[in-house]
């Protein structure tokens, strides 16, 4: 073993110094492997953060694949999939922290103004739309226009918009001599979903229980904010234990536990369509873009669909605003080609391409006028385009509750804080619908969640 | 836990030779380890340095600024959080009780199968195939095909009896992701036990039949002890990754209903991407170490102890 002494002691030197060169290639591939070569030109990867809903899955995906990779064949476009939350985590962290995983990202109207301020976004108006006059970025709903601009420019570009409504089966309704009013109230709504439920065969109503601000408490922030409640009062001290998020919070939970879906705490929309597909609910509250998928996904169901405005209580109208956008974080790689994709999926030759491999009534809806002016879309989605158009337009994110309140959103609050305290909150909540804890616990809990934050820090977000 | 490792000097066999011989002989032996410490140093102690450095900032993602000094404010906040406590309460009830309940489960299955029937081979490497199963595949079929309220398997072999559309994942989560992991481990438990039955001397529980010993007698004085090393073993190797399990409470229940699927890897991996608080999970991570130190030291000194019951029995 001693005989060759500088044999072993080269080999150990020579051993360590590989190691040393395979760690710098490791540390090195890995801190070059986010910054593809090109900058603005219209080439290269774009990769895409999406989240996994029917009309992106379904749609978006396979005709990025079949013919828009194949209309522009320098660029390749990769899709990263998610849910909604863990969406969220993923572009914020990728985005605050500019790593550039991601050319494009789907946000919506509560990160946009947020991320443009903290210059996080590319500026579409200034840099794409005003050279682009194809895109007619003026045909844009206007409200959905205004939930994605911060100081007046565009920061993402909406793939589809929605507000909320209530669906429900017409056949049930007839059987059980029930009749839906146009703009139901909560009240009737409950009374309905009692008469209906039958434990084991069909749920009265479902409704999101699953943990999340864009889950839970999307839907159950819409029933706040109608009930005469609210997040933070105009002091920005929180309301989670006021007498109105109480009783909207207790009817939302009892609703659930006594007439909603077995398993409510783990269902989002994706969930509560299958289930509305499959014939388990007889009324289902969530976004109007679920329309599109039931007319689509299952045609059956949708010939016996009803269509009704947001349940109310104390105000006019509760519907949510929402949009699934596309927008480009700021000093990313690839950017002109990022703008083709972007421009592409939300554009009016999109709603077209849609319409001639699917049918007009899969076109993503909700996010221009000129779709709810074309005959052969009013004509295949008679149904349920008047009632979303309408929804949409009846959404004031500015005013969503009953008292004045010292933020924008209606089932969020845009401040950053939002973005932890809404799961937080949600997860409470979900708590309660499982039964695990009462909804006094859950909104206790939830109280102090955001009694941690003092106002100054939340009037500044 | 490297600091564990690498803390334990062999005895040094080059005292009896001369100063010069031994010192190079010292570092013949350590040239070549030293791409291996040093590839050790890279990969656990800097970012270990990193996260203590983190753990005392004020850091969250979706602040812009960056990170600022806030001192011990992080550590204390982990020491006043009732959602640590309760995370590193749930953390030892699921890890002390799926490992129980899969040896006993693991233990009896390895003296079935320990009994020559037909087809034995066949049973064994069906018991094994949990084990074998990615974990985050086994906990989604878990949470879809097999427990889902509305579609899923169990509530349909149940119905007959009377149990309808029960949502296991809400109503009993803790229960349903403690029952996958024994379901995971026990094919574990049930393998090292059997390894151990194995090489039970015939003659033995040949004599005990011969005196008389009833089967229950025979497990308790002779098979029992004889396997005892082996049980811990099973349980210590158990402990160490069940403690750390995390495919299972994302995948099944993310955590939820409210919080009480939430255990520490949970907890940890929620503050960095649900609260984008990289100081506050930071010192989270250190104090789970220093936790996962103390626990380790003392689980090493059974290891220990195992090893030497190993070579006394052989």
């Amino acid at each position: 073993m001693s005989s060759p002494p500088f044999r072993l002691r080269t080999l150990g030197a020579v051993g360590s110094v590989a190691a040393l060169v395979a760690l710098a290639a490791c540390s090195s591939s890995s801190s070059s492997g986010g910054s593809a070569s090109g900058n603005s030109s219209s080439s290269g990867t774009v990769t895409v953060a999406v989240v996994s809903n029917p009309l992106i899955t379904g749609q978006m995906i396979p005709l990025t694949r079949s013919v828009f990779e194949k209309q522009n064949p320098g660029i390749t476009v990769k899709f990263a999939t998610y849910t909604e939350g863990d969406l969220r985590a993923a572009i914020e962290k990728d985005v605050a922290t500019h790593s550039n995983a991601f050319n494009v990202i789907m946000i919506g109207p509560y990160e946009t103004p947020l991320f443009a301020k903290n210059g996080w976004l590319t500026d579409l108006t200034t840099t794409f739309t005003n050279n682009d006059p194809g895109y007619d970025a003026s045909d844009l709903l206007p409200s959905i226009a205004k939930a994605l601009s911060y100081k007046g420019d565009l920061y993402a570009a909406p793939f589809y918009g929605e507000s909320s409504m209530v669906f429900y089966r017409k056949d049930m309704f007839q059987a059980a001599g029930l009749t839906m009013p146009q703009h139901p109230t909560w009240a009737q709504v409950q009374s309905f979903a009692a008469k209906l439920n039958v434990p084991g065969k069909q749920s009265g109503i479902c409704l999101r229980g699953l943990a999340g601000w864009g889950d839970n408490m999307a839907a159950l922030d819409t029933v706040v904010n109608t009930f005469g409640g609210e997040w933070f009062n105009m002091n920005w001290q929180p309301q989670l234990t006021s007498p109105a998020f109480e009783a909207a919070t207790n009817f939302y939970v009892n609703l659930i536990r006594k007439y909603g879906e077995p398993g409510a705490s783990s269902d989002s929309f994706n969930q509560l369509l299958t289930l509305y597909g499959q014939g388990k609910c007889a009324m289902w509250y969530d976004a109007t873009v679920a329309a599109t998928s039931i007319a689509t996904t299952y045609p059956q169901v949708a010939t016996n669909t009803g269509y009704a405005f947001a349940p109310v209580n104390k105000t006019q109208s509760s519907g949510w605003l929402w949009t699934w956008s596309l927008g480009i974080p700021q000093g990313t790689s690839n950017a002109g080609a990022a703008w083709k994709f972007v421009s592409w999926a939300t554009s009016k030759q999109y709603a077209s391409l849609v319409a001639s491999k699917y049918g007009w009534a899969a076109v993503p809806p909700g996010t221009r006028t000129s779709l709810y002016s074309n005959p052969s879309y009013l004509a295949a989605a008679s149904a349920f385009a008047p009632i979303t158009i309408a929804s949409i337009d009846g959404t004031d994110p500015n005013h969503p509750t009953v008292n004045p309140v010292p933020y924008v959103g209606v089932q969020y609050v845009d401040i950053p804080q939002f973005e932890s305290l809404g799961v937080a909150v949600g997860q409470q909540i979900a708590g309660a619908i499982a039964g695990t804890e009462s909804v006094s616990q859950a909104l206790t809990a939830g109280q102090a969640a955001a009694s941690q934050y003092t106002p100054a820090q939340l009037s500044a977000g | 836990m490297a600091v564990v490792e690498t803390g334990a000097a062999p005895p040094s066999v080059a005292e009896v030779r001369p100063r010069g011989a031994s010192r190079r002989e010292a570092w013949q032996r350590r040239l070549p380890l030293l791409p291996a410490l040093i590839y050790t140093i890279v990969v656990t102690q800097i970012p270990f340095l990193v996260t203590l450095w983190y753990s005392f900032q004020n850091y969250f993602f979706d602040v812009p600024g960056g990170a600022h000094w806030t001192g011990v404010s992080n550590y204390s906040k982990v020491f006043t959080n009732a959602a640590f406590r309760g995370a590193l309460w749930r953390s030892v009830l699921m890890t002390v009780v799926a490992v129980l309940v899969a040896m006993i489960l693991g233990v009896a299955f390895a003296l079935l199968l320990d009994r020559k029937f037909i087809g034995r081979s066949v049973v064994r490497t069906l018991i094994i195939t949990p084990f074998l199963v990615m974990p985050a595949a086994a906990a989604l079929v878990w949470a879809g095909p097999m427990l889902d309220p509305n579609f899923g398997l169990l509530n349909y072999l149940l119905e007959p009896f009377g149990v309808h559309h029960v949502a296991w994942l809400s109503t009993h989560a803790l229960g349903s992701v403690i029952v996958v992991m024994i379901w995971q481990w026990t094919p574990f438990m049930t393998l090292i036990v059997l390894a151990g039955l194995q090489g039970q001397p015939a003659d033995v529980l040949e004599a005990a039949k011969v005196d008389g010993a009833g089967v229950l007698a025979t497990f308790r004085e002779l098979t029992f002890p004889f396997l005892r090393p082996y049980i811990e073993l099973g349980i210590l190797l158990g402990s160490i990754y069940l403690v750390n399990v995390f495919d299972a409470v994302r995948l099944m229940t993310n955590g939820g209903p409210g919080t009480v699927t939430t255990n520490l890897p949970f907890y940890l991996y929620e503050q960095v991407n649900n609260a984008f608080d990289v100081g506050g999970a930071a010192a989270t991570g250190v104090v789970t170490v220093i936790l996962t130190i103390i626990v380790a030291t003392f689980a090493l000194r059974m290891f220990a102890r195992v090893f030497q019951f190993e070579g006394a029995g052989s």
